[in-house]
């Protein structure tokens, strides 16, 4: 009789421990996806408040006055804009025509597993080094000069790795039953990628997409190097030609004019944010589009 | 066996071996299939039935590190020759797999998707290789009012008829099947199996299949297949009542496997 009743107290116990102990790890993985969640909706929110005043359609399609103090930044969203579209156009068929090397044709062994190294490496190298890079290639070898050209090529080396990367993972994802079924049907192994796999592995390869327009429209070191203006208060003419943009501006705005104004600053940062997004916004179009297809109801 | 000989092969195996890397799975494989018949291949997991069915539409060229020796020829013609067009072959020699895999598309695309890439374009021409294709695999009545509507909405059985019908959209002359069933319920079963037998009259039909009773209920001959090696063949009713060998009778009746 003791016994058991000291058992069942016992079990009682343990039963108490269990749910404490599921409690504390709920609350841990609660408490790490807020130390995650709240920066990021601060930061915004920091913009957001002290950028949207300034934020007008003046700001935005006027091209800046005395010494940047007043008037608009539209050079420098014109430009970014330019560098961003750049950067897709050259890195995203390279990127993707090197993921389809790499999981469809290539013979797996030693030496795709030296590429997919070294382009994991090439993710890891710090961006001051690709405008290096660039400036030494594009601007002068190449003879591009420091245009938009130079510094969309040099974004594009950046990138490269994500968008292969992103690319590689989303056409292993499309199950190998379709390539066969569309094999056995007939279809040549091109006409196989591009009808079946490529369309199914779309939505994977726009989140590379997101993921490098975020960094090529972010990044300062490497178009400082190759292609960004401290001022020009014009449109340019050739991607040939120099231009204003947005994280370069930002970046003299707040530390190279003195008695500058703030909601300037944050008001370049708010738009900066606002491109990315439209971007973004683009490719998750473009994402949820192919989604559909392969999903018709 | 006279009766065998004057019937008409339309391919014919002679002394094929199938390695993969070292393993070899498919030895001295000697056999003809026969024109409109059904051909059942039975035997054991992993006894090389699936591996040989592949062998007749080089699908095994999609894995690494197979290799084939022997003679496998179509019509008279060697299907291992390097300058043969596998392209061309794939669309004689159709294949329905194991898993319905119809493709995310609606299901007009599906089964007009091998006409396409075959050079067809007229939407005439299209819509009616459709709606014969769906006639034929016994689903056209079930889908003409949704072909445009996504191929996944179908139930599995559907999806597996639609897979035959995007198979015969090819009009090839063989078609090969493999387990074609075996991821279906028993009412989904029976409908492919009365369609198989239907088919026959115009195709040539090999299937692989786990069922004895199956093979026993659909095929005209039987190949018992036993550790990559083909143990006995034969007329299905003969390999089912009389079998030679003692391995045969011993997996027909239940005994193993």
């Amino acid at each position: 009789m003791v016994n058991t009743v000291n058992e069942k107290n016992m079990e009682m116990k343990r039963d108490r421990q269990k749910k404490i102990r599921e409690k504390l790890m709920f609350g841990l993985f609660t408490l790490c996806m807020l130390a995650v969640v709240i920066p990021t909706l601060l930061i915004i929110g920091f913009i957001v408040v002290k950028g949207i005043g300034t934020v007008n359609w003046s700001f935005l399609t006027e091209m800046p006055r005395m010494g940047m103090k007043e008037g608009g930044i539209f050079p420098a969203i014109v430009g970014t804009l330019y560098l961003v579209l750049g950067t897709i156009i050259f890195s995203l068929p390279l990127g993707v025509g090197a993921a389809i090397y790499l999981t469809e044709y290539a013979k797996q062994g030693r030496l795709t597993r030296l590429i997919r190294i070294a382009v994991l490496n090439l993710a890891g190298v710090p961006s001051v080094v690709y405008g290096l890079f660039g400036l030494g290639l594009f601007v002068f070898f190449m003879g591009f000069g420091s245009s938009i050209l130079a510094g969309s090529l040099t974004l594009a080396c950046l990138i490269l790795p994500i968008i292969i990367t992103t690319s590689e993972e989303a056409i292993k994802s499309v199950p190998d039953s379709y390539r066969e079924a569309s094999l056995a049907l007939g279809a040549s192994k091109w006409e196989t990628i591009a009808r079946v796999v490529l369309p199914l592995a779309i939505p994977g390869i726009m989140t590379g997409g997101i993921l490098g327009i975020g960094r090529a429209a972010g990044e300062t070191a490497p178009i400082l190097l190759t292609v960004a203006a401290f001022f020009i208060p014009r449109l340019p003419g050739s991607v040939f030609d120099q231009v204003m943009a947005l994280p370069y501006h930002l970046y003299i705005v707040s530390t190279q004019v003195p008695g500058m104004p703030e909601s300037i600053k944050y008001g370049t940062a708010l738009v900066l944010l606002g491109v990315v997004g439209v971007f973004f916004a683009f490719a998750t179009i473009i994402r949820l589009k192919f989604k559909q297809m392969s999903h018709l109801d | 066996m006279s009766v065998v000989q004057n019937m008409e092969a339309i391919i014919e195996v002679k002394n094929l071996d199938l390695y993969y890397g070292d393993f070899q799975a498919l030895k001295k494989i000697d056999t003809s299939i026969e024109k409109n018949k059904v051909s059942a291949l039975i035997g054991p997991s992993g006894c090389g039935k699936s591996t040989f069915l592949r062998t007749l539409n080089r699908m095994n060229d999609l894995i690494s590190g197979v290799t084939t020796k022997g003679e496998v020829t179509f019509e008279g013609r060697e299907i291992y020759d390097q300058d043969l067009d596998v392209v061309a072959l794939r669309r004689k020699i159709g294949m329905v797999f194991q898993k319905p895999n119809p493709f995310p598309k609606s299901i007009y695309e599906n089964v007009a998707y091998g006409p396409r890439r075959s050079g067809v374009k007229n939407k005439k021409d299209l819509d009616q290789i459709v709606e014969e294709s769906l006639k034929e695999a016994a689903l056209w009545e079930e889908v003409k009012d949704r072909l445009n509507k996504s191929a996944l909405g179908l139930s599995g059985g559907q999806q597996q008829r639609l897979c035959i019908a995007r198979a015969l959209a090819m009009k090839p002359q063989v078609l090969l099947m493999d387990e074609p069933t075996s991821a279906l319920d028993p009412i989904a079963t029976n409908r492919i199996e009365d369609l198989i037998t239907q088919l026959k009259e115009h195709y040539t039909i090999v299937i692989v299949t786990h069922s004895m009773h199956q093979a026993a209920r659909i095929s005209d001959k039987t190949a018992f297949f036993l550790m990559g090696e083909l143990i006995e063949q034969g007329d299905t009713d003969k390999i089912f009542t009389t079998p030679r060998d003692q391995r045969t009778e011993d997996y027909v009746t239940g005994r193993f496997g």
